[in-house]
């Protein structure tokens, strides 16, 4: 093949600008070649490089608390849970694929963030995922929504790990741009920890696992673009997942990082070769020098140029200790997978590509890399226009007076609030036999066995409230899924973000994404939960517009007594039941008003740091002293909707309850308000007492709101039949996708 | 005598752990890995094809793994009337290989399944299902788990009394609102004629562990081991 000429129109091409191109330039000395502008151009991507979004992530907490490895220092962060344990974890978006080709984008989406998680030598126990998509109604959103679960659901399980846990949300504004960001929680031993790192002169670079393709050629550039009428054609940056390798994959990395093989370990994913060399070189102030004819390839004829920036998924950059050659290619063999040396470390900071007996690159790593010489921008901000607008919305403007069993039969059909049984039905949720608590509490509960501890963990992010306010809607996603590891008996460890935004160069999206990081800083260092890593996917833009900022937050929390496990439903009649916190009927971004009213409006509620804090520590206070029996944080739909779903989430045994809610100045709003900080709790009879007293003591706001009783949801003067509530619960999805 | 069980570990399985732990842990049982490239059962005296997703099954269900290596001995052991448990993909694999008659079809709404639904035992007098008198809340797990066979086959299978679970309601009633996958007749496990080969979709594995909430599944493993110790 004839390399093209390098001009600066090729550079543009490649996603690169005029000043990124001549710093290339000014780095090498020289113009790059072919192969080269490559690397540099997919290494400097937005999808690798986070040069739009660094300067702002590193103003997060990224240490303190149990947090053993800082924010981007490892493939995925790490905290101390006590017994020689740490957890890892780690959210990533697979947007961008899974817009054009959803059942791949979801299903590599997934199989890449379990291999952040096993790179590290830990074991993955669990898998999450937040999706969102637009309304559906529309058949390409169905189209969609079904390919992504379905890619979600095969690649987990085949895959072997349970899927316990996440969010679907429909909403117009992801109509063209659907999102999917998938989460991994894994364990390892504290001294197993494996580093992405390439050290000591001479020691062998191995590349395991699946051969390199031509599929997912410039992925990460892809993800740095809006998606428009011409992504169709990336249809081949989207890589294609086999799960199946990346189980061998797990077994055999595992056993290497245990037997104490290796240097350093790093997952191929996007940018392929490029960034694994690169990466790992530049955090061992080291070099690689590595021969391409030694990969092995998928298909004929391909060029240094593609096998450097081949996405190809489940593949693996090994450094391995000299000496250990022997031993890594048996436990390779054994599982049947490919195990070649590519290379060595050198001491000279440099990646010297050959190919077929040629030099094709000679880049200085650390100056491809995040932290090193990539390029870091910090962009012009601009408040929104709509904001002014939405701000001063007047809800006495609202029709009043609407027939209250209808607007809350309607509401609760939403897409947003009915059960997600239809999805989670098609994922194992169970397999490693650790799962306490499965889909459809409040978050997730998976045993670590060796210890009789368990993690709850839980994803997060209504991203109505961050449009109307990206600090207030930011700090409640955080608080959010706090609270809901609160519900389950869990004191939060600690945050991974996935910061789904538009196009980072408009200034009105840029001033979206600083405050939502303020927002983000703010509540985690008040709940001393840091950030552990994460992801960022700009671009989200369809030709329409860009979708809601979606800064998801995935949260997970220690239970430190399985005693302590509580879940969301009602569990006997005669129990009391009570609100803890307060409404101040709050109802701009609702589901409410989205739902009836057909709109986006109004300011966020509000989130107040202390109080939220203070309903943690006294719910944890509750539930430690046993008297707990269930606990459901008030959150879409209102009170209405939560007491509703109490009731109904135990499909094997629904218990009714009949309850009286404070109206404030409206039944509406007051049944309908998202104010924050706010559970259902019921507890036995006998325990009134210590119960309140415990409340009293800790001056938590609380009300008794009734009892729980028969089969009926009975709530000041209406009543709902639970049959008929339940059908619409669980069924809803069902029925739209039929 | 020690009863001794052995857990086949094809590439791809993934409920091999979940059935070793529950077995050596949960139950206090002696069991061992079997590699499924090595040619010996190691003494086994009941020997289980875990579920998971064996070689990917990326042609069909368990075509790949009946020809693994290990196969010939386990063809050979249940031939000589050794005590074989096919648990999902594992039964998927008996069927393949001829070892159970029938097949599993992908789940009638051609989506994967997860979650717990009860199992009446049809037989209670088997080596799988002595005195099983109550429903079972089981997990299942699977795409194709839509049980299938002739005419012929069914009528053997019932006058043989080769069925042992059926799906059901939590009272017992076998109706179509229980059958999670489209199978025959709810069938959700069978053993071959003479009764030493079992397959069955449910997870028994995943539900003994009582810190999950719920341990029905020990009756599985439990009826098994007190037939043997006899």
């Amino acid at each position: 093949m004839i390399e093209p000429k390098i001009t600066l129109e090729l550079a543009l091409e490649h996603g690169l600008t005029e000043s990124e191109f001549d710093k290339i330039k000014t780095i090498l000395g020289r113009a790059p070649n072919f192969t080269e502008l490559g690397i540099f151009s997919v290494m400097w991507s937005e999808h690798c490089s986070y040069k739009n979004s660094i300067a702002l992530l590193k103003t997060l907490p990224r240490s303190g608390g149990r947090l053993l490895v800082s924010a981007g220092e490892e493939n995925a962060g790490l905290i101390d849970i006590g017994d020689d344990l740490a957890v890892a974890f780690k959210i990533e978006s697979h947007n961008h694929p899974s817009a054009i080709e959803p059942y791949q984008g979801a299903a590599t989406g997934v199989g890449g963030i379990m291999r952040d998680i096993f790179t590290m030598g830990a074991r993955p126990i669990a898998a999450l995922n937040s999706l969102r998509f637009g309304s559906l109604s529309d058949p390409r959103t169905r189209y969609l929504f079904e390919g992504v679960v379905k890619g979600v659901g095969d690649y987990g399980n085949s895959f072997g790990v349970p899927t316990v846990a996440g969010e679907v949300y429909f909403d117009e504004s992801y109509q063209g741009n659907p999102l999917v960001n998938a989460m991994a929680v894994g364990i390892v031993k504290k001294n197993r920890v494996a580093k992405a790192i390439a050290i000591g002169e001479g020691n062998p670079v191995f590349i395991v696992g699946s051969s390199t393709g031509r599929d997912g050629i410039h992925g990460a550039t892809f993800a740095s673009e809006e998606i428009s009428e011409k992504s169709e054609a990336k249809r081949p940056s989207v890589q294609v997942g086999d799960p199946f390798t990346e189980k061998l994959l797990l077994e055999a990395t595992l056993e290497i990082i245990k037997e104490d093989l290796i240097v350093g370990i790093q997952d191929m994913g996007a940018a392929g070769i490029s960034c694994s060399t690169t990466e790992m070189s530049a955090k061992g102030n080291s070099g690689m020098k590595i021969n391409l004819s030694k990969v092995p390839l998928r298909e004929k004829g391909m060029t240094a140029y593609e096998i450097m920036l081949s996405e190809s998924q489940e593949r693996m950059l090994v450094v391995v200790k000299k000496g250990n050659e022997k031993r890594v290619k048996e436990i390779f063999d054994k599982w049947d997978l490919n195990c070649e040396i590519i290379g060595e470390v050198i001491n000279e900071e440099k990646i010297l590509v050959d190919y077929l007996g040629e030099r094709k690159a000679e880049i200085p790593p650390q100056d491809c890399v995040l932290g090193g010489g990539a390029p870091v921008y910090i962009r012009e901000q601009k408040e929104p226009e709509y904001l002014k607008q939405t701000r001063n919305f007047d809800f006495n403007s609202l029709p009043k007076n609407q027939n209250i069993e209808n607007i809350f039969l309607k509401v609760f059909s939403s897409t947003n609030i009915v059960s997600k049984r239809w999805v989670y039905e098609q994922y194992d949720s169970m397999v490693r036999t650790n799962t306490v608590v499965g889909p459809g509490c409040d978050s997730a509960v998976i045993l670590i066995k060796e210890i009789n501890k368990a993690l709850a963990v839980k994803t997060d992010c209504n991203s109505r409230y961050v449009y109307l306010n990206p600090k207030e809607g930011t700090k409640i996603a955080v608080a959010e899924s706090a609270r809901n590891i609160v519900c389950s008996g869990g004191t939060p460890l600690g945050i991974t973000n996935c910061l789904n935004f538009g196009n980072p160069y408009k200034p009105e999206i840029y001033w979206q994404f600083a405050q939502a990081i303020e927002g983000m800083g703010e509540a985690c260092r008040f709940f001393e939960t840091p950030v552990t890593g994460g992801n960022v996917s700009f671009y989200n833009e369809s030709p329409e517009s860009a979708i809601y900022p979606t800064p998801t937050i995935g949260m997970v929390g220690l239970i430190d007594d399985l005693k302590f496990v509580t879940t969301s439903y009602f569990k006997d009649e005669d129990d009391l039941i009570y609100l803890l916190g307060e409404d101040y009927e709050e109802i701009g971004g609702s589901e409410y008003l989205k739902v009836i009213h057909n709109l986006v409006t109004g300011d966020s509620p509000k989130l107040d740091l202390p109080t939220e804090k203070k309903l943690h520590d006294s719910l944890l206070k509750l539930i430690k002293s046993g008297i707990v029996k269930s606990a459901h944080d008030v959150s879409e739909g209102g009170i209405i909707s939560s007491l509703a779903e109490c009731c109904l989430i135990n499909k094997n045994k629904q218990v009714g309850c009949e309850v009286n809610v404070e109206i404030k100045t409206s039944e509406e709003f007051s049944l309908f308000s998202e104010s924050q900080s706010r559970v259902i709790v019921s507890i036995s009879r006998k325990d009134k007492i210590d119960f309140e007293k415990i409340l009293n003591d800790s001056a938590q706001v609380f009300t008794q709101l009734g009892i729980t009783k028969g089969t009926i949801l009975k709530i000041n003067k209406y009543t709902f039949e639970l049959n008929q509530l339940s059908d619409i619960y669980f069924n809803t999805i069902e029925q739209l996708m039929k | 005598m020690a009863i001794k069980f052995g857990v086949v570990v094809f590439p791809g399985s993934n409920c091999d752990q979940d059935a070793y732990y529950s077995l050596k842990k949960i139950l206090g049982y002696q069991v061992e890995y079997l590699w499924h490239k090595n040619h010996s059962l190691n003494n086994s005296d009941v020997v289980i094809l875990p579920g998971g997703f064996s070689y990917g099954d990326y042609i069909r269900t368990g075509a790949v793994a009946k020809l693994s290596p290990i196969m010939n001995e386990v063809k050979e052991f249940a031939e000589r009337g050794g005590i074989v448990i096919g648990i999902c993909n594992g039964f998927q694999i008996l069927c393949e290989s001829g070892l159970l008659p029938g097949v599993l079809l992908k789940n009638i709404n051609l989506k994967f399944v997860c979650k717990d639904v009860y199992l009446t035992a049809v037989n209670t007098s088997s080596i799988f299902s002595q005195n099983i008198n109550r429903s079972l809340l089981i997990p299942v797990a699977h795409g194709e788990g839509n049980y299938f066979c002739d005419d012929v086959t069914l009528s053997d299978l019932k006058k043989n009394n080769q069925i042992i679970f059926k799906y059901s309601s939590k009272d017992g009633d076998v109706d179509n609102s229980s059958n999670p996958n489209g199978s025959m007749e709810n069938i959700a496990g069978i053993m071959n004629r003479k009764g030493n080969v079992f397959g069955m979709m449910p997870h028994p594995e995943r539900v003994c562990n009582p810190l999950l909430g719920n341990s029905d599944g020990k009756l599985v493993f439990e009826s098994i081991y007190k037939s043997l110790i006899k």
